[in-house]
């Protein structure tokens, strides 16, 4: 279970450090250690990777290059589930585009915004590799394919109950 | 050894899986339990069988019976008639374009036309089980190499067959393996390029969650061959199924004694790790995913040096793609002549394509190299739904070229494509009808480099946006003949400027809409109007006007 945590708690800095001292030694262990830590602690905040770099050797900035060059990993808090609208070429003639605007409004927030609950996040992406499914969307880490106008408000309302059920 | 009379294939390929084939599984299982028919009836999870548009998919063997879009609902009927009574069930039958339901696998047109050479075990096997693997003739080539053949041998035999890289840049893949080879150095790598990121393209995916262990024969091969005892697979991180069977194949093949210390008793060790990504298209360039495995930005680096000189962490290293891996056990098991055998002269063997976008049979398909473009989409791919009629088809994904209807006897090979201006590049097939508007969909192909450009070198970084504003502008009837001209004389110096492929065929799908759909764009500059109605911002503006 990912530890909530705000910025620095101390939960999260010793995971940070567990998983980290278990890669040293590795070939290019940073992003095995990324993917790792971020999965346990939810995001990965400045605190987080400063004990990574710490624990790898490495220099912070370097860390930190690699943290933010990836749309998969975290380095600011998002919501709890983060909806990500496929916008490749297959899923924009399937109508990825009015999927976008259906989410903008049923959540009111823009592109790259959280709710103010914290519970959704919303961003696109280039490309799920699930074309054969377009137009699709990743709540996490399950897809969704071949939605339909109407879909969406079903798929917003499954996450919420799952969410007050705490699973 | 347990005897079934029957085996029912359920097809858990990604595409069928969001379509609900688990629940179809679960529900077979225990519909044939409770008729009593478990000693008797063997349910199988395989992987993908390329019919994603009719899926979930269900094969019931040895008739070979093919049902399509099956849900739970119709597991009993599918049990009580077919597996109980004998009796086919032909409102789940696939029907496509011909009046009577297609009964069985061999008689459909889909399945005639292919040649399923790396995809011959995907959808029939369960890929979990090294066994079946096995069974089908699996690590037999890995066998003999290491046993049989010297590393010489083994790089003059992929060199012979023809292979080219199947990833989208055609480099012959013998030569690579031999430069390796040739190459100085204590430590050599093996590296899958997994990254599967080109929109359009998820060949990879379904290959590795069908026939894991295929791949990991084929590195280990690679590794014989070029003096390399470790291979690393770098895989898309939003892959989750491949990534677990590529794991759980990895352990099986370890235990098994395929990967290790001592490969068949040889003496050559091997082994495989695997690596994640985490969303950056720009990996799936080679020395880009280099620097990602080392744990940094995953941004190209100044060739030469090549990989085969100075690859991963500096050291030799031959990168290929999951599916010129897939090629190597039946090229060493079969020899290099019956590989030639397929396809043409140039570009010997086969191809995986995937069909995306308007088109009846959307899936995943295995053809000769060769096969022209008309076969493929109206042969295999069942032609273009609801009657409409075919606009343009890219090929190679996003980075790739577009074909008009007048190109479409156009061989689907390395030199033809190329020679019409467009590459065959990772196999993408995108088809479009006449409904959508030419400029609004190379917005979409403009927006993506630009969200997808590393930011190392400018002519890139800077490169794609100019061009993604222009062509918004277009969309937009903002734009007037003088942005045309810019759009036309930034997509020259980027042809030549930036780093890597990614910045070099940005324009690619931008210059060749507008050589053969130049009418479609004048529309919107000049008319302001968009002729299929699709560009918002100018379909509010004309409707404005007629008010």
């Amino acid at each position: 279970m990912a530890v909530d945590q705000t910025c620095a708690c101390e939960e999260a800095l010793r995971r940070a450090r567990e998983i980290a001292a278990r890669h040293r030694g590795e070939e290019g262990p940073l992003m095995p250690t990324l993917h790792e830590v971020q999965r346990q602690v939810k995001y990965l905040s400045p605190a987080v990777l400063a004990e990574i770099a710490e624990q790898l050797a490495l220099p912070l900035s370097k860390v930190y290059a690699t943290a933010t060059f990836y749309t998969l990993f975290n380095t600011r808090q998002k919501g709890r589930y983060i909806i990500r609208v496929c916008e490749s070429a297959p899923c924009h003639l399937g109508g990825a585009e009015r999927l976008v605007e259906e989410l903008k409004q049923l959540l009111g927030i823009a592109v790259g915004e959280t709710t103010a609950d914290g519970m959704f996040t919303l961003e696109t992406a280039s490309c799920l590799g699930v074309c054969g499914v377009a137009p699709a969307v990743m709540i996490n880490d399950e897809v969704y394919g071949n939605l339909r106008p109407g879909d969406l408000a079903r798929l917003l309302g499954d996450c919420r109950r799952r969410a007050e059920k705490g699973v | 050894m347990q005897f079934y009379r029957s085996h029912v294939l359920v097809c858990a390929g990604t595409n069928c899986a969001l379509k609900g084939s688990r629940a179809v599984r679960e529900a077979l299982a225990a519909e044939v339990a409770r008729a009593g028919l478990a000693d008797e009836v063997r349910v199988v999870e395989t992987g993908c069988f390329g019919l994603c548009e009719q899926g979930p998919t269900v094969v019931i063997y040895p008739e070979g019976v093919l049902y399509c879009r099956v849900t739970a609902a119709d597991v009993p009927e599918i049990v009580g008639e077919h597996l109980l009574k004998g009796r086919t069930v032909p409102r789940l039958m696939y029907r496509g374009s011909v009046p009577k339901a297609v009964q069985t696998i061999p008689e459909l047109s889909y399945f005639k036309k292919q040649t399923r050479l790396v995809l011959r075990n995907c959808g029939a096997i369960d890929p979990e089980s090294i066994d079946e693997y096995i069974g089908r003739g699996g690590y037999r080539a890995l066998g003999k190499a290491v046993t049989m053949m010297k590393p010489d041998e083994v790089i003059a035999a992929v060199k012979a067959s023809g292979l080219r890289g199947r990833g989208g840049a055609a480099f012959p893949t013998g030569l690579k393996w031999e430069f390796a080879r040739r190459a100085k150095g204590e430590v050599k790598y093996v590296v899958c390029n997994a990254d599967e990121g080109e929109p359009g393209t998820f060949k990879d995916r379904l290959l590795l969650e069908g026939d894991p262990h295929q791949l990991l024969e084929a590195m280990a091969i690679c590794g014989y061959a070029i003096g390399a005892h470790r291979g690393f697979i770098y895989i898309r991180g939003e892959y989750a199924l491949s990534i677990e069977r590529l794991q759980r194949a990895i352990a099986w093949a370890r235990e098994y004694g395929l990967l290790g210390p001592d490969i068949f008793g040889s003496g050559f060790a091997f082994d495989i790790e695997l690596r994640i990504g985490a969303g950056a298209y720009v990996c799936g360039e080679e020395t880009a995913l280099f620097e990602s495995l080392e744990g940094g930005r995953g941004e190209p680096r100044i060739k030469p040096p090549y990989p085969t000189d100075a690859g991963l962490f500096d050291m030799p290293t031959v990168i290929n793609n999951v599916e010129t891996f897939a090629n190597i056990p039946l090229i060493i098991d079969n020899g290099a002549e019956w590989f030639r055998s397929f396809g043409t002269e140039k570009s010997p063997g086969t191809k995986v394509f995937t069909l995306t976008g308007d088109i009846v049979n959307a899936g995943l398909i295995e053809v000769p190299m060769g096969m022209t473009l008309r076969e493929i989409i109206y042969d295999i791919g069942g032609g273009i739904p609801g009657g409409r009629q075919f606009k343009m088809a890219q090929t190679g994904g996003t980075s790739g070229g577009c074909i008009p209807a007048g190109m479409l006897d156009v061989p689907m090979d390395y030199d033809s494509l190329a020679a019409a201006g467009t590459a065959l590049g990772s196999g993408a097939l995108l088809i479009m009808d006449d409904s959508h508007c030419i400029v609004d969909i190379a917005r979409c192909f403009a927006k993506f480099f630009v969200h997808e450009s590393c930011g190392k070198c400018a002519p890139c970084r800077e490169g794609t946006l100019r061009l993604y504003e222009i062509v918004d502008k277009i969309a937009r009837g903002e734009a007037t003949l003088a942005d045309l001209g810019l759009l036309e004389e930034l997509s020259q110096m980027m042809y030549r400027a930036p780093l890597c492929a990614l910045g070099q065929t940005a324009p690619v799908p931008l210059m060749t809409t507008l050589r053969w759909y130049r009418d479609e764009y004048l529309a919107h500059i000049v008319d302001k109007t968009c002729p299929t109605g699709t560009c918002r911002v100018l379909m509010a503006g004309s409707k404005k006007a007629a008010n």
